[in-house]
C-alpha cells in the first residue's frame, strides 16, 4: 500500500515537472543553437541579450492579452450568467430564445466573431454630447465574450439543472418564490460545481487572446512578430516565439493544475 | 431554376442594397465553393489525424514505462496551455523553415495546408488523450473482473470489453471537441490557407460587401457546426447503454 502510494505521488510528480523541464529544454535549445548556427553574423548581440532587449515591447503586448482576457471574461461571465438561467425560464419563449441565442454563439467560430466585431461594430459611440472611443482592443474583447458567454451559458444551465428537482419542489411547499429558491437555495449549491468548467473556459478565452492580432491589434503576438521583423534575423525566429509560447504556459499551466485540483475536490463520488 | 435564383440575387442588390456576389458572380461563386471544400477537406484530415494522435498517446500514457507517460504528459500540458495561434506560427514559420529539402527540381517544403493540419491535430489530439484515457478509467472495474472471470484473457477482454464501452463514454466530450477542431480550421486563415474565412475576406475586400459576407459566413459555421452537433447527439442516443449514465455527465 505505502509502495504504490509512493509510486503514484512520484509519478504524479515526475508528470507535473515534465512539462516545465521540456519548455525549459526547448527555451534552452533555442537560445543555444543559433549560437552555433550558419546566419549568425560574427556582430550580432547573442540571443539572451536580444530577448531581454525586446522584453519590455513583448511583454506591454502580453499585459494587453491579459487585460483583454480579464475585461473578456467579466462580460462574458454576467451576460452567460443571464442567459444560461434564463434558458431554464418557465416562460416559453425567453427559454427558447435564450437557448437559440447559445447556440448561436457557441457553434460561430471565434475567429470569424472577432472579424465580426471589428467590422461592423462602430469605431466610437455617441451618447448625447459624449463621444466615447472604442478601439480595435475593445471590440476584439466583445468578439472574445461573446464566445465566453455561450460558454457560460451552458455551464450555468447545466448546473442549475445537475440539482435534483425534488428541491425545487420542497422550496416551492416551504413558500419560496422562484427567484428566491433560485438564489438562496439552487445557486449556492452548484456555484462549487460550476468553478472548475468555468476556469477551463478561462484558459480556453486567455489562449484566444491572440486571435486579436490577425485583426491588428497590439497585443503579444503582434509585437512578437513585429520584433522579429524589426531584428531581421532568420535565427531568432524560433526563440521568439517560444518567448511567447513560455509566457502564455508560465500564466496558464497553474490555472490548469489548480483546476484539476478543484476538479478533484469537488467530484461527486459515484 | 439557378437563373432565376441569379436574377433573384441580382435583383435583391438593386432593390435592398445587399450584394451576395456568390449568387450571382460565377468568379466568386467558384471560389467561395473552392473554401468550402478546402474548409471540410482541413476539418476531415484534423479530425482523422487528431484521434489517432489521441488513441496513440492514450496507449502510450497507459504504458507501463513512466517515460512515455511522463513524455505524453509532457506534450499534453505543453499544447494545452499554449495558445494555439501562437503554435500554428511556430509550426509554420520556424519548423516549415528548418523542413526544407534541396531537390534537383528546387526546395521542397511542405505547404501551408500541410502545416496547419499538423499543428491543430496536434492541439486538439492532446485534448483526445485525456478523453480517451479518462473513457478507459470510467469501464467500471467490475465489469473487467467480470470478463477475466468468463474466462477473457487481459488483451481479449481489453478488445471485446472495455474498448466498446470507453468509445460509449468518449463520445460526448469527443464530438464537443471534434466540434471546436472544425470551428478553429478558420484559424488557417493566419498563413493564408484559402478556406473558407480566407476566400470570404478576399470576396469581400474586392466587392466590399463586408456585412453580407460576414453574415454569410456565421451563419455557414453555424449551419455545419449545429449539424454536426445535431449528428453526434444522435449517435450518443443510439449507443446509449442503459444503466451506464456516465456518458451523459455534465
Amino acid at each position: 500500500m505505502t509502495s504504490s502510494t509512493q509510486n503514484t505521488s512520484s509519478a504524479a510528480w515526475l508528470a507535473r515537472v515534465t512539462p516545465v523541464a521540456i519548455m525549459a529544454t526547448l527555451v534552452a535549445m533555442a537560445v543555444s543553437i543559433p549560437l552555433t548556427h550558419a546566419f549568425a553574423a560574427p556582430g550580432d548581440p547573442g540571443v539572451i541579450a536580444t530577448l531581454l532587449r525586446w522584453t519590455p515591447v513583448i511583454a506591454t503586448g502580453f499585459g494587453l492579452n491579459l487585460i483583454m482576457s480579464f475585461v473578456a471574461v467579466i462580460l462574458g461571465t454576467a451576460s452567460g450568467a443571464l442567459l444560461g438561467i434564463a434558458q431554464i425560464s418557465t416562460i416559453g419563449w425567453v427559454r427558447k430564445s435564450a437557448f437559440l441565442f447559445t447556440e448561436f454563439f457557441r457553434n460561430a467560430p471565434t475567429l470569424v466573431l472577432l472579424f465580426f466585431c471589428m467590422f461592423l461594430l462602430p469605431f466610437e459611440i455617441t451618447i448625447g454630447d459624449t463621444t466615447i472611443p472604442f478601439p480595435p482592443w475593445m471590440k476584439a474583447v466583445v468578439g472574445l465574450a461573446l464566445s465566453k458567454m455561450a460558454y457560460v451559458s451552458e455551464i450555468v444551465r447545466g448546473g442549475l439543472q445537475s440539482i435534483p428537482s425534488t428541491q425545487w419542489e420542497a422550496a416551492e411547499a416551504l413558500g419560496f418564490s422562484r427567484w428566491d429558491t433560485l438564489w438562496r437555495i439552487i445557486i449556492p449549491q452548484c456555484v462549487k460545481r460550476m468553478l472548475p468548467p468555468w476556469m477551463n473556459t478561462y484558459a480556453i478565452l486567455i489562449m484566444s487572446t491572440p486571435l486579436a492580432s490577425v485583426l491588428g491589434v497590439h497585443e503579444g503576438l503582434t509585437m512578437t512578430r513585429g520584433a522579429i521583423s524589426a531584428e531581421g534575423r532568420p535565427e531568432m525566429l524560433a526563440p521568439f516565439y517560444l518567448y511567447l509560447l513560455a509566457m502564455f504556459f508560465i500564466y496558464t499551466y497553474p490555472i490548469s493544475l489548480w483546476t484539476i485540483r478543484l476538479e478533484r475536490r469537488y467530484a461527486v463520488q459515484g | 431554376m439557378w437563373l432565376a435564383i441569379e436574377e433573384w440575387f441580382r435583383w435583391l442588390y438593386d432593390a435592398a442594397g445587399i450584394n451576395l456576389t456568390i449568387f450571382y458572380d460565377e468568379y466568386d461563386r467558384s471560389r467561395f465553393l473552392r473554401g468550402v471544400r478546402l474548409t471540410f477537406e482541413l476539418s476531415l484530415a484534423c479530425i482523422v489525424a487528431s484521434v489517432i494522435i489521441g488513441l496513440v498517446g492514450a496507449w502510450l500514457q497507459g504504458s507501463r514505462f513512466r517515460v512515455t507517460n511522463a513524455l505524453v504528459r509532457g506534450y499534453v500540458a505543453l499544447f494545452r496551455n499554449t495558445p494555439p495561434i501562437v503554435q500554428l506560427f511556430f509550426f509554420f514559420f520556424v519548423l516549415g523553415g528548418i523542413f526544407t529539402f534541396q531537390t534537383d527540381s528546387g526546395t521542397w517544403r511542405l505547404s501551408n495546408f500541410a502545416w496547419a493540419i499538423i499543428s491543430l491535430s496536434f492541439y486538439y489530439g492532446s485534448f483526445n488523450i485525456e478523453i480517451f484515457r479518462a473513457s478507459v478509467e470510467a469501464v467500471p472495474r467490475a465489469t473487467v473482473q467480470a470478463a477475466e472471470a468468463l474466462g477473457y484473457t487481459r488483451l481479449k477482454a481489453y478488445i471485446y470489453v472495455v474498448l466498446p464501452l470507453a468509445f460509449r463514454f468518449s463520445i460526448p466530450s469527443l464530438g464537443n471537441n471534434l466540434v471546436s477542431l472544425v470551428k478553429a480550421t478558420s484559424l488557417a486563415y493566419a498563413i493564408a490557407v484559402p478556406e473558407v474565412l480566407y476566400v470570404s475576406a478576399e470576396i469581400w475586400s474586392d466587392q466590399l460587401n463586408v456585412p453580407e459576407m460576414m453574415w454569410t459566413l456565421l451563419i455557414f459555421y453555424v449551419g455545419i457546426v449545429g449539424l454536426m452537433v445535431y449528428g453526434l447527439r444522435k449517435l450518443e442516443r443510439r449507443l446509449e447503454i442503459p444503466g451506464y449514465s456516465i456518458g451523459r455527465a455534465g
